[in-house]
């Protein structure tokens, strides 16, 4: 039997949950800054490093999910 | 991870040599709240996709082969992630910030030109002839004997490897997380014994895939921010050699004149020669942990393209391993050190160099995806050795010579059984070497005992129709036992190094290398000399196997552009290419 849908699709969820939380992550530090940042924390890694994450978590899980029979 | 290079057995064994020293270093890395969400969220997904492809691993093709049905990509991925372990990760960054970009040549001339010969030249041997595995391949190819002997080696080595792999893996976590040893080794073993055990290979490839992105998803923020602190490639190429006042950390390929004019104290010949042929060509040819990977492809095509993708992402994973160590050498207020003298200053090691570079750059989140990432690479490689352990046992030990006659599902219940025991095995190997550092010693000499002649016969068999039975068999043999021969002679008498290692300054990496030379050029000769004192198989017995037969032919595609030549050009070009930039 061949399984409903294709490893990029569990492979878009994760990313898209890491995203996600990464992102959040970054925002909250906004609000409540880090004793301890890391170098070029100005940069703001977190937040544009979770949304490409999430983007492309996104993108697998609607390609994949339009392609499920 | 069964890849034998110099950075891996550094890492490894110094890890190994020095375990009671290990609880004295300083904890790299402390978890919050979010990253220990992703490291468990990580663990519950690749478990369950073990239970998810479960209903598609019933037959024994689907259990061991994953139904031969991946695309060309997935098994592309898998056959790399395969190899792309934390060891792997952590091991060259520390030599490239030990070496320079020279490490980079493990990446490039020590695996791509192997892995497209494996795509092009070899694929379709391995494929038309429908092999389960490089046994098995042997076995229609060289008969029986030689079979059995190459599985029974491959079992044992890859077991031996495995629980290595897994002792290394808890003494890294425990480096850089404070991780206890039994927990780290119990947990991973756990979690991959299931997802193996219950999906086959199958959830075993998928996993790789999986993997291989969170490799890149949680490495690749370093390089990014480490250019962007030091302002781009030609300022940092210019700060390397103005901190260190010398040019050969900047360069591929010109320092390698001579013995004395690179920090590695390599000449070109034995990169091209140990690096760019023997091991590298052995490991990714001939290892099955590897090449099981691509023998789960849909079709020829499928099956010649992993490689050829599979050697693309190769290529670029010296942006993210590479590259933090060169980046290190520019932006690390601190020096790292040899192992032995971080150990006994209580410094910080070379091979702690991603680790650092990650504590750098990341924070809550971005953490827990690069020990992710680190914990993904353990996982993938020690997925491998399993799988391919209970292929190789169930197909050419038990079902070839023990129980010929068993039902598709008692071999499917074997193998199932094969990657619970086989994990245990490798658990009681972890212990074993935690209580003896000469273990690892022994484990680094398996690849030029058994892969390197193994290399030999393959390649014989498949490009030589006169090549016969008694010959392969023979040659194996002579090869393995030529290894192991000059192992216990420098072992022995370590004098002897200068007549196996052609000079008596030679160290670790150069007298494995050798080794593996003189196994190769042993098996090769004593195939030949055999083959042409013995009978050959007709032409008609050959057919499928032997490059000139019939039977054998290329990927159906008519396509100039869907063609995997054009695409493994493409690919030796771009390589050609970042070679002579980086001169």
């Amino acid at each position: 039997m061949r399984q409903k849908h294709s490893i990029w699709f569990f492979v878009g969820v994760l990313l898209l949950v890491y995203g996600v939380a990464i992102c959040f992550t970054g925002l909250w530090e906004l609000k409540y800054p880090l004793a301890q940042p890391p170098v070029l924390v100005q940069l703001h890694a977190p937040i544009w490093w979770g949304a490409i994450l999430g983007l492309a978590g996104a993108v697998f899980v609607v390609r994949c999910a339009q392609k499920m029979p | 991870m069964l890849s034998f290079t110099g950075a891996d057995a550094a890492l490894t064994r110094t890890l190994l040599l020095f375990p009671a020293m290990q609880p004295a270093k300083t904890q790299l890395i402390h978890l919050s709240a979010i990253d220990i969400f992703i490291i468990v969220a990580y663990f519950i997904f690749v478990t369950f996709i073990g239970f998810y492809v479960k209903n598609a691993s019933k037959s024994s093709e689907e259990f061991f082969m994953a139904g031969r049905e991946m695309t060309a990509w997935i098994a592309g991925l898998s056959f790399m992630s395969a190899n792309l372990g934390a060891l792997e990760l952590m091991g060259w960054a520390g030599s490239a910030y030990q070496y320079g970009i020279l490490a980079a040549h493990a990446y490039w001339i020590g695996a791509v030109p192997a892995m497209l010969f494996l795509g092009i030249v070899m694929m379709p041997f391995y494929y038309i002839s429908k092999a389960n595995s490089v046994p098995g391949y042997l076995h229609q190819r060289f008969g029986s004997p030689t079979r059995a002997f190459s599985a029974i080696s491959f079992a044992f080595m890859t077991i031996l490897m495995s629980g290595i792999n897994m002792y290394s893996m808890a003494l890294v976590m425990k480096v850089v997380l404070n991780w206890d040893l039994n927990f780290s080794i119990w947990l991973s073993s756990l979690v991959v014994a299931v997802y193996v055990a219950v999906g086959g290979l199958r959830s075993a490839v998928f996993n790789e895939v999986l993997q291989f992105v969170l490799i890149w998803a949680g490495a690749l923020l370093i390089p990014i921010l480490g250019l962007i602190e030091v302002g781009g490639w030609k300022n940092l190429m210019r700060q390397i050699e103005t901190n260190l006042g010398r040019t050969d950390y900047t360069h591929l390929w010109s320092p390698l004149g001579h013995f004395n004019q690179n920090p590695m104290g390599v000449h070109w010949t034995g990169v091209v020669l140990g690096w760019g042929f023997v091991l590298s060509f052995g490991y990714w040819t001939t290892d099955f942990l590897v090449v099981q990977r691509v023998l789960a492809a849909k079709n020829l095509r499928a099956a010649q393209m992993a490689p050829i993708i599979g050697a693309a992402f190769k290529m670029m994973v010296p942006l993210i391993v590479i590259l933090p160590g060169l980046l290190a050498l520019s932006v690390l207020p601190i020096h790292l050190l040899p192992e032995n003298v971080a150990v006994a200053t209580n410094g910080h090691s070379y091979n702690e160099v991603l680790p650092l570079m990650l504590v750098r750059y990341c924070g809550p989140g971005l953490i827990g995806l690069g020990v992710t990432a680190l914990i993904a690479g353990f996982m993938s490689g020690m997925a491998g050795n399993v799988s391919a352990f209970s292929t190789v046992w169930t197909y050419d030990i038990y079902g070839a010579f023990l129980n010929k006659k068993g039902s598709d599902r008692h071999y499917v219940a074997m193998g199932r059984w094969c990657v619970l025991i086989g994990v245990l095995v490798s658990i009681g190997t972890a212990y074993l070497v935690q209580h003896s550092a000469s273990i690892m010693d022994y484990a680094l000499q398996l690849f030029s005992f058994f892969i390197a002649p193994l290399f030999g016969t393959v390649i014989l068999g498949m490009l030589w129709k006169r090549a016969t039975d008694a010959g392969g068999f023979w040659g194996l043999l002579s090869g393995t036992v030529t290894s192991i021969g000059l192992w216990v002679w420098v072992d022995r008498d370590p004098s002897a190094l200068r007549y196996v290692a052609l000079s008596p300054a030679a160290q670790g990496m150069a007298e494995n290398m050798y080794r593996s030379l003189w196994a190769w050029i042993v098996c090769v000769v004593v195939t030949i000399g055999v083959s042409l004192m013995t009978t050959p198989r007709p032409a008609a017995a050959l057919e499928g196997l032997v490059y000139g037969t019939t039977g054998v032919q290329a990927a159906d595609e008519t396509r100039w552009y869907g063609r995997p030549i054009f695409w493994a050009i493409v690919v030796a070009a771009a390589l050609i290419v970042l070679n002579i930039v980086l001169w």
